[in-house]
């Protein structure tokens, strides 16, 4: 049998993070009473009017200068017509003709090295009503209905269900770092429509593909994808042809299902929607909302490892979420020069374990900045020992405050004054003869168990590291 | 003296003596409306409760000295503009029932300006038609002759108006449905340009092309309307932010040195001889009084028909999609599935014609025939927007019939809809190029039926025509 090569393209919807819904003033909370944010506009009463919200075309522009598209200076709204419950108009708003945005790509990982997926375009739409089935009836809850949504749609670059996997959280992660989206899959912030088609290696045309829809996880869309290839290739294994349908995907089935075919395909009739006048950006407009964009995590990363001298690694690491990339950089600026790499250890180890132990993200914590830069000084400075500030940082994280205050209070600054350092080594060494002899009978280890022993007999607030160096002296002196 | 017949002006000139109050104005209103609907059947609904509420308001408020010059007036509305709490059937059966959970942006103006909403006005099923004999209700009558049509789609505004059953009223325009009834009834019309007046919470049906506009018995009284109507409104994205002037100001300047551009493509053939006789009639009297004449041509006038009929089926076709039974509105009893619901609900709700202009949207926007049909209309649309821009270049407004012929009779016109489409030749093209419009009385025929004669204005140039209509009004009446 040929080598198949695999064709995938995405359409992915996102929710826009405005207050108010596309065309109207209603809001947009999540998990309110059905029908309860909703106004004769979005329920599509006789008479009303869709006004623009300036805010979701703002968003869309700035997703689409995050993603390098052209963004359109001149823009228009169409009518897509069709007749199902869930749009109250039966027609949705969106764009065809000339949509906000135009061109771009992402660039993902991929085994082989990095690659580049093409954007296609760009365009904003108002969302479907959701429906819900009950035993006897069904009912529509209107409260969706008119969020704005970008789509996103992808040109067939991608090869495999890695790859769309890679692509879709590649733009998430751009989309949430814009603060254009909170792409929460949970509350269908973000949703994917997936073409595919397969053909034979060598074949210049695309196979025949089939459109994919109700993808609600990023499991699931590996799954739909993993299964649709499967399903594909087995048909052209067997001489089968594909043909072009749209597909739902059933997750508890955990396969895809022919929705419609090529010849029931809808007819949307789309046409100018009259009610909007097109959408005109000056480029001083496209220019200062351009301004207000946050560097690519990709930048962001190699600009860390620049700026603070930080592994490439803990670079990557921290910048793969916004708030933690935030968080780190205050925490920086707060600390004397040269400290980035203590600052990233500490978040790396400290922060991330208990952040890993909660489940909380970091702006859910009430550590702040300025405290983790306080706790590094701390410990550079020699005001506190290692020990003390793990304990510490334990305690900010659950409870917050400044480590100073802490220190302060509880009296836990470090020992260093040789006086009575030197008084604790005595002590120790006049307590532990049996190590000294080890010593000297060449037992180098014993030198350790005596700081740590004088580390005991100061309550732990030694400087160890002064320790070692007395312990070193007076062993020394015996000898 | 029967105060029902008064105009906007002369009824709040005696309200503001105290001669009578508004809830005595309003009563006579609604006695009228008893006296006189039987034979002119201009309303679906009346609220007589509610207007003599509204009116008794109006009268505290000008005992508390408030003033205004719609304030206490009763205003009949065409009964596709939804007003609060009172019904909105658009003279369908697919809207019987709805109430209307909100004010279109027209209505809160005019609640706002303390008017009395007397009732709700027939009309051609949602606004389709020319004659208001598409009603699903009932068909109006010319108060002129009770066995000829009013003209449609306002067809129950202009009765009312002529008829002495409403001060005033409002009406909508797509193409011609102000300005051929108030021709028809011997009214006034305006069609404001498009964008003048908000469409908020005007049911649609060509939303390119719909506009809301005043019927009145007088050129003061629709400037008056107009006023209380005009401007831009947060709610309709294409009402732009231009400048309401002062339009009763601008009634004053006479003919005296305007240009009026006569387009030779309205004057030869096509209209009753009686028609254009009114009409260059009203022409020489512009002329007598000051108003230079000047002939301006619009080479593509001829296909101003085929485009509306393109254009305002295309949009309607989505417009009234939403009236499928879901949410409000008729919905059949027992479908046996979602499908059925919207089939059987709109077969049983929608009549003939929309049912006509639906399906012909529907094929024009159809793949494969969208660029033949929509997309070549829109195009022809900008040639026909040029024409007008050129002429207004040398005129200040155009003169011409409003309608080829004067009211016809009942059930005349009904089995023909494509005379009954040609019957819009001379309304449309403003529709088209956005343009402000009024039909003013011209004369009659000799049967006694009312002609009008229209203004055209540039767009947002309402200040030109009613300038020029009140003069040839004043001059006629004097
Ligand atoms: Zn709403």
């Amino acid at each position: 049998m040929s080598k198949y090569l695999i064709t995938i393209g995405l359409e992915t919807h996102v929710q826009l993070k405005t207050n108010t819904k596309m065309f109207c003033g209603c809001s947009l909370k999540f998990g309110e009473e059905p029908n309860t944010n909703v106004c004769p506009v979005c329920l599509g009463y006789p008479g009303a009017l869709p006004v623009m919200n300036r805010e979701a075309v703002k968003l869309t522009v700035m997703s689409g200068l995050m993603l390098g598209c052209e963004i359109s200076r001149l823009s228009t709204f169409d009518r897509k017509n069709y007749f199902y419950p869930d749009m109250s108009k039966d027609y949705q708003i969106s764009q065809q003709a000339r949509p906000l945005c135009l061109g771009g790509g992402v660039t993902i990982q991929t085994p082989a090295g990095p690659k580049r997926v093409r954007i296609n375009h760009i365009h904003l739409e108002e969302d479907a009503a959701k429906i819900n089935h009950y035993a006897r009836f069904s009912g529509v809850d209107f409260n969706r209905c008119g969020t704005p949504l970008m789509e996103i749609v992808s040109e067939p670059d991608l090869s495999s269900p890695d790859e769309a996997l890679a692509y879709v959280q590649a733009l998430k992660q751009i989309l949430v770092y814009a603060g254009v989206s909170d792409c929460n899959l949970e509350e269908g912030n973000l949703r994917c429509d997936v073409n595919i088609s397969v053909r034979p290696e060598g074949q210049e045309q695309l196979g025949t593909r089939a459109e994919i829809k109700n993808m609600n996880t990023f499991k699931g869309i590996y799954a739909a994808l993993e299964y649709e290839i499967a399903r594909q290739l087995a048909t052209v294994a067997r001489g089968g042809v594909i043909v072009q349908e749209t597909r739902r995907w059933e997750p508890d089935l955990g396969e895809t299902q022919s929705m419609r075919s090529k010849e029931n395909a809808h007819d949307y009739r789309y046409f100018p929607e009259p009610d909007l006048v097109p959408v005109a950006l000056a480029s001083e407009q496209i220019a200062a909302w351009k301004a207000l964009l946050p560097e690519l995590p990709s930048a962001r990363r190699e600009r860390m490892v620049a700026e603070y001298g930080i592994p490439e690694y803990d670079a990557g690491v921290l910048a793969d979420a916004k708030e933690n990339a935030d968080f780190f950089e205050a925490a920086v600026r707060l600390c004397s020069p040269g400290l980035g790499k203590t600052v990233s250890n500490w978040f790396m180890t400290e922060v991330m374990r208990q952040l890993s132990v909660t489940g909380k993200t970091i702006s859910e914590c009430p550590l702040t900045p300025a405290a983790l830069a306080e706790l590094v000084e701390l410990v550079d400075k020699r005001v506190i020992n290692g020990p003390t500030a793990k304990e510490l940082s334990a305690e900010l994280f659950e409870n917050g405050g400044m480590p100073g205050v802490l220190v302060a209070k509880r009296g836990l600054g470090q020992v260093s004054d040789s006086g009575a350092l030197e008084g604790f080594v005595e002590q120790a060494i006049a307590a532990n003869a049996k190590s000294v002899e080890d010593y000297r009978a060449g037992k180098k280890a014993a030198a350790g168990f005596l700081v740590g022993q004088v580390m005991k007999l100061s309550k732990g607030k030694a400087d160890p590291q002064r320790v070692g160096i007395l312990v070193a002296e007076k062993l020394a002196r015996l000898a | 003296m029967d105060i029902s017949t008064l105009t906007i002006c002369d009824a709040a000139a005696e309200l503001r003596k105290k001669t009578f109050s508004s809830v005595e104005l309003t009563q006579a209103v609604l006695d009228a409306i008893n006296k006189k609907d039987a034979d002119l059947n201009a309303y679906l609904s009346v609220d007589a409760e509610g207007a003599l509420l509204q009116a008794e308001a109006a009268d505290a408020a000008r005992s508390a000295g408030r003033d205004g010059d719609l304030l206490g007036i009763p205003v009949a509305v065409k009964d596709l503009i939804n007003v609060a709490g009172q019904p909105c059937t658009c003279a369908s059966k697919q809207l019987v029932g709805y109430v209307s959970p909100y004010d279109a942006t027209v209505s809160a103006k005019l609640r706002q300006a303390g008017v009395v909403f007397a009732g709700r006005t027939n009309m051609d099923e949602f606004a389709m038609g020319s004659s208001t004999e598409n009603s699903a209700f009932k068909v109006t009558r010319n108060p002129h002759d009770l066995t000829r049509v009013p003209g449609g789609s306002s067809g129950g505004s202009a009765a009312a108006v002529a008829g002495g059953e409403a001060i005033a009223a409002l009406g909508t325009d797509t193409g011609g449905s102000i300005r051929q009834p108030a021709s028809f009834c011997g009214c006034v019309g305006l069609k404001p340009s498009y964008g003048r007046v908000s469409r908020y919470g005007v049911t649609a049906f060509a939303s390119s092309l719909d506009q809301v506009g005043p019927m009145t018995k007088t050129v003061e009284d629709a400037a008056v309307l107009l006023q209380a109507l005009a401007g831009r409104d947060a709610h309709d994205g294409t009402t732009p932010d231009v400048p309401v002037p002062d339009y009763r100001a601008a009634l004053r300047g006479g003919l005296k040195g305007m240009k009026i551009g006569l387009p030779k493509e309205y004057y030869i053939g096509g209209a009753d001889h009686e028609v254009m006789a009114c009409v260059r009639k009203a022409v020489d009297a512009c002329a007598a009084a000051g108003a230079e004449i000047v002939e301006v041509s619009l080479p593509h006038t001829e296909y101003a028909i085929a485009v509306y009929y393109i254009v305002a089926t295309a949009e309607a076709s989505a417009n009234l999609a939403r009236f499928d039974g879901v949410r409000y509105g008729h919905r059949t009893a027992n479908p046996g599935s979602v499908f059925d619901l919207y089939a059987k609900s709109r077969a049983e709700g929608l009549g003939t014609e929309v049912k006509r202009r639906i399906i012909l949207g529907t094929y024009v926007l159809s793949s494969g025939y969208y660029d033949a049909y929509y997309g070549r209309a829109q195009k022809v649309r900008t040639l026909i927007r040029k024409d007008f821009a050129e002429a207004f270049k040398t005129c200040d407004a155009l003169l011409t019939p409003v309608a080829p012929t004067a009211a016809y009779r009942i059930g005349e016109a009904c089995d023909d809809p494509l005379k009954m489409y040609l019957g819009d030749i001379f309304t449309v093209p403003a529709n088209l190029a956005g343009l402000c419009g009024i039909s003013v009385p011209c004369g009659q025929t000799a049967a006694g039926l009312p002609v009008g004669m229209q203004l055209l204005g540039p767009a947002f140039g309402e200040g030109s025509i009613l300038r020029a209509a009140y003069a040839y009004e004043q001059g006629v009446r004097a």
